[in-house]
């Protein structure tokens, strides 16, 4: 039994306008020391199925499906059941290290306090592990800057000591929410590579929730690609990034300037992001998809498996045969 | 290009201040507040008119007399035998002229005063915010009662008193918005543009501050009717035969162990007017509020 | 280089900023904080320039400071021959024309009360208010055309577009006066990624269209090279390499172009795993106490000690790269 199992995921929202359907059908495995990558822009409501797994929704949301944890639904525990569990044994960290952390606290307090509501330890031996985590995380000097508060460090530093408080309880699934968007890519850099060298030596579960590809690609050994909610392509990194079959996951690898190209055309996707309001009642992404038929309008294409590439599912009614990028302009 | 026809067919804009009516008139308990004080207000107006009384004419056949329909006095006499709803009302004109007249002078200076500070910025903002300080040190009541005395109880000298204490939030609150709205990037970009400093202040910042500073007359208005009341109260408001309600509260509490009714009705009236300018204010403050776009 | 004319040319420009001093004692040292401490490039006719360079390091002050939106405090900065640094308010005006900006936050720049053809028509009627109404918005329609917008929206208002959108009017505000420079502060930094590709896309052929010069602003390098000609990498308000978008990728000779360009994740996942990364050490240092000599040395894997000592000046390494480093 895989450790974490989401089956049919859905999230809603009770607003003014009516209810919004944020995330709609979302299903993944996670097996100890595996990265799962969610990818998606704005609006892709790839934060919100995190925040439904930890119970983190605003009030007027609410969670469908089910999300099985070492057996246990997360969905369906009482706030109670669910303490014990989140910062314990799923842990989170957040985008924005800048408003994450309590300013009114020092980096001590606030680690200290995890230990001791989840392994009943005291406050010295709370402290011991802390600077250890610090240190874990490269954090110069660990024992002076542990009783510093949060705005003395840099965003980095910040985004660091955010990982070390995650993985305090030694979690088994660790869920990060664009944890290096706010930052420079030079940290950015560091602080994947702390990731990766932290999930070998724990074997920790990674949930990594970004719009950034090429850190996906960095990082993940599974990917999912959602757009207006639902799912349009998942399967191995491999399969993603060298064969992408979904129209959108070949406008977003072909949107982005690499290294290599030249001053070529870019592939521009044409269009804005959905309105989660008001999305057709086909596929999300028809509206900008060039290869859009009249049925992929009207009638939703449901999430199939590939005959051809094992373990990748897609939700598309054209063939992979059919997609083809365009032959890129010559220099502009 | 479009043809002049084809302008016609052109998408008009939901502009900001749309969106901000239509929030308003969801907003159920300002929109009744809105209505009962057009109503409060014309009433006023055209009220004294219609009734049989005048509002200075003694009835001998009913002194102190209580509320009845029999002899039209629909909300009783007072101790001179004057009707207390034409009373009301013609006090109610004097209260909500001084209202209006106190708050515009006073919203006016304020505006001034805090775009300016707050536009300069620097040690003229810093001067003219310590002046606004000092202003809110000095004991307004002690003050008024001195201004009162020495320069008399003409309608116009209590406006200017009043309006002397008022003018502080409002410059407060604009100084604040115009320094937010200084380091607005469209103002950065209208100055990247070359657009002079004057048109940048009318163009870009005064129409942002409108929204603060309705919202803000709103609030002011009632502080001065109160202030208004107050002075009356201690008697040195309006003078005799003029009345305002601050004048009829103070009749009314000196009988009101015998005869309740004439301060009920003007503290009422009083009352529901303050509560429906808060409303209005929360709910034009809900309205405008940026976060709800 | 070649011997083209530079359209604008910045030679040591500084912009310092006083700091409330620590103490309260009036003989404390005022703190400095060296925002660009001397910068010095070119920009040519028709061609883009692409500033690459973290948080810091003062990319976004630079910008506003050949604007004179903030005063450069030394430095020259010279605009088709005529030094601007310190000239009268009227000369800058009529440079307004000629040199325009584009913002970082598509929807903050535009002011929420106006529609977004009065938005588009300000700067004509900045420049040129003689020019009767009929034609300035015949103007503003032409704009609207070529950057993707269609006429009916004349009348709306900025919170009705999407970011994109919104860009879209920032970059038709600033081509309406025909310019002969945009400087690009962070154009798609705030946008998604297909949006940004269509953002990039519009402004590379704009620029094609109307031989505009461009000074392109980002922290991304893949972007600020797929867009620009020639590539300036900064750090806390230096210059670390000056080369060419080919130089720059394939032979990156300043140790801190080739730790942002190993930063750089590619969605490459065979290429990502295997590697070979130059992490940067340390952190970045304040710009207030900056590190004496090279102002890299303190997280540079090369560094020598006499690297605390000089300075180090852009220096020409080829004919494609100049390079601030006293050891490569």
């Amino acid at each position: 039994m895989a450790l974490l199992e989401v089956t049919n995921l859905s999230v809603q929202f009770d607003t003014p306008d009516g209810a919004v359907t944020a995330v709609n059908g979302l299903s993944f495995e996670l097996d100890r020391g595996q990265t799962v990558g969610i990818v998606g822009e704005s609006g892709s409501g790839k934060s919100q199925t995190v925040l439904a797994m930890m119970g983190l929704l605003a009030s007027n949301g609410r969670a469908r499906g089910s999300a099985l944890f070492d057996g246990q639904d997360l969905l369906s525990l009482s706030p109670k059941a669910l303490n014990v569990i989140r910062g314990n044994r799923v842990a989170m960290i957040f985008q924005d290290p800048m408003t994450s952390l309590n300013p009114y606290l020092t980096v001590e307090r606030q680690m200290t306090e995890v230990l001791e509501l989840h392994k009943g330890i005291t406050r010295a031996q709370a402290r011991v592990r802390a600077v250890q985590a610090l240190d874990a995380v490269k954090i110069p000097e660990a024992a002076r800057r542990l009783g510093m508060y949060p705005h003395e460090f840099s965003g980095g530093m910040r985004q660091r000591v955010m990982i070390a408080m995650a993985l305090l309880c030694e979690p088994d699934v660790l869920i990060a929410d664009e944890p290096t968007t706010a930052l420079d890519v030079t940290v950015q850099a560091q602080i994947i590579a702390l990731l990766r060298e932290l999930q070998r030596e724990h074997g920790t579960a990674i949930v990594m929730i970004t719009h950034d590809l090429g850190v996906v690609a960095g990082l993940c050994d599974k990917v999912m690609v959602l757009y207006g909610g639902r799912v349009m392509e998942q399967g191995s990194a491999e399969s993603i990034f060298y064969q992408p079959t979904h129209p959108y996951t070949v406008g977003l690898l072909g949107a982005l300037p690499r290294i290599g190209q030249d001053g070529s055309t870019l592939l521009a996707i044409p269009g804005a992001p959905p309105n989660m309001a008001h999305l057709p009642p086909g596929c999300p992404f028809s509206q900008r998809c060039r290869w859009a038929e009249p049925r992929c309008v009207s009638q939703r294409p449901a999430l199939t498996a590939l005959p051809e590439q094992t373990g990748v599912l897609r939700a598309c009614h054209l063939s992979p045969r059919q997609i083809v990028p365009p032959v890129e302009a010559g220099p502009a | 290009m479009l043809k002049a026809n084809e302008i016609e067919a052109l998408v008009q804009g939901r502009s900001l201040w749309s969106d901000a009516r239509r929030r308003f008139m969801r907003n159920k308990a300002a929109l009744v507040s809105l209505c009962l004080l057009a109503f409060t207000a014309l009433a006023c107006v055209v009220g004294p008119w219609l009734l049989p009384h005048a509002f200075d004419s003694a009835d001998w056949d009913a002194m102190s007399a209580a509320p009845s329909w029999k002899n039209a006095h629909f909300w009783g006499t007072d101790d001179a035998g004057r009707d207390l709803l034409v009373r009301c009302l013609v006090g109610g004109r004097v209260s909500l002229t001084v209202g209006l007249l106190a708050t515009l002078a006073s919203v006016s200076l304020g505006i001034v005063w805090g775009a300016t500070a707050g536009f300069i910025g620097g040690k003229v903002d810093s001067l003219m915010m310590r002046i606004v300080d000092m202003m809110y040190a000095i004991p307004y009541l002690l003050i008024a009662i001195l201004l009162v005395t020495i320069l008399g109880r003409e309608f116009y000298l209590v406006v200017l008193t009043i309006t002397v204490f008022s003018w502080m939030d409002m410059a407060r609150v604009v100084r604040g918005q115009t320094l937010s709205l200084r380091s607005m990037e469209y103002v950065e970009a209208a100055r990247a543009m070359g657009v002079s400093t004057t048109r940048i202040i009318f163009r870009h910042i005064v129409p942002n501050l409108l929204g603060v500073v309705v919202i803000y007359t709103t609030v002011t208005v009632p502080g001065v009717i109160l202030t208004e009341s107050v002075l009356s109260f201690l008697g040195l408001g309006i003078q005799e035969p003029m009345t305002s309600w601050g004048v009829l509260i103070q009749d009314g509490a000196k009988a009101m162990e015998v005869t309740p009714w004439i301060l009920l009705f003007p503290a009422g009236l009083l009352s529901v007017t303050l509560y429906c300018f808060n409303f209005i204010g929360d709910g034009l403050r809900d309205a405008l509020d940026p976060k709800e776009r | 280089m070649n011997a083209r004319t530079p359209l604008l040319s910045v030679r040591d420009l500084q912009v310092h900023f006083e700091l409330a001093s620590d103490s309260p004692w009036p003989w404390a040292p005022t703190r400095v904080l060296k925002a660009v401490d001397g910068l010095s490039f070119d920009i040519f006719p028709g061609e883009t320039l692409g500033i690459v360079g973290e948080s810091g390091c003062g990319k976004s002050t630079l910008a506003r400071a050949v604007l004179n939106l903030i005063p450069a405090t030394a430095g020259s900065i010279v605009w088709q021959g005529q030094e601007m640094r310190g000239a009268s308010s009227s000369t800058w005006h009529a440079l307004r024309k000629s040199v325009q900006m584009i913002f970082q936050d598509p929807l903050a720049s535009l002011d929420p009360r106006m529609t977004i053809g009065q938005i588009i028509a300000e700067p004509l009627h900045t420049h040129l208010p003689q020019l009767p109404q009929a034609e300035v918005m015949q103007k503003v329609r032409a704009m609207m055309q070529k950057v993707g917008l269609t006429e009916q929206q004349i009348n709306r208002y900025p919170h009705e577009f999407s970011g994109g959108q919104c860009q879209r009017i920032g970059i038709a505000r600033a081509l309406v006066l025909e310019p002969k420079l945009v400087i690009c502060d962070e154009p798609v930094s705030a946008l998604d990624v297909s949006i940004q590709a269509q953002i990039i896309n519009l402004l590379m052929e704009l620029q094609a269209q109307m031989g505009l010069a461009l000074v392109f602003i980002a922290h991304d390098l893949a972007v600020v090279r797929h867009i620009s000609q020639r590539v300036m990498v900064m750090y806390l308000g230096r210059s670390m390499e000056l080369a060419g978008k080919q130089a720059i990728y394939q032979s990156p000779r300043h140790p801190y172009t080739q730790a942002l360009l190993s930063a750089i994740p590619t969605p490459d996942p065979r290429r990502e795993r295997h590697k070979a990364q130059q992490l940067l050490q340390g952190e970045l240092p304040s710009p207030i106490d900056p590190p004496s000599g090279c102002i890299f040395r303190t997280r540079c894997p090369i560094a020598i000690a006499a690297c605390a000592e000089h300075r180090p000046e852009l220096r020409a390494l080829t004919t494609e790269t100049e390079v601030a480093c006293d050891v490569v």
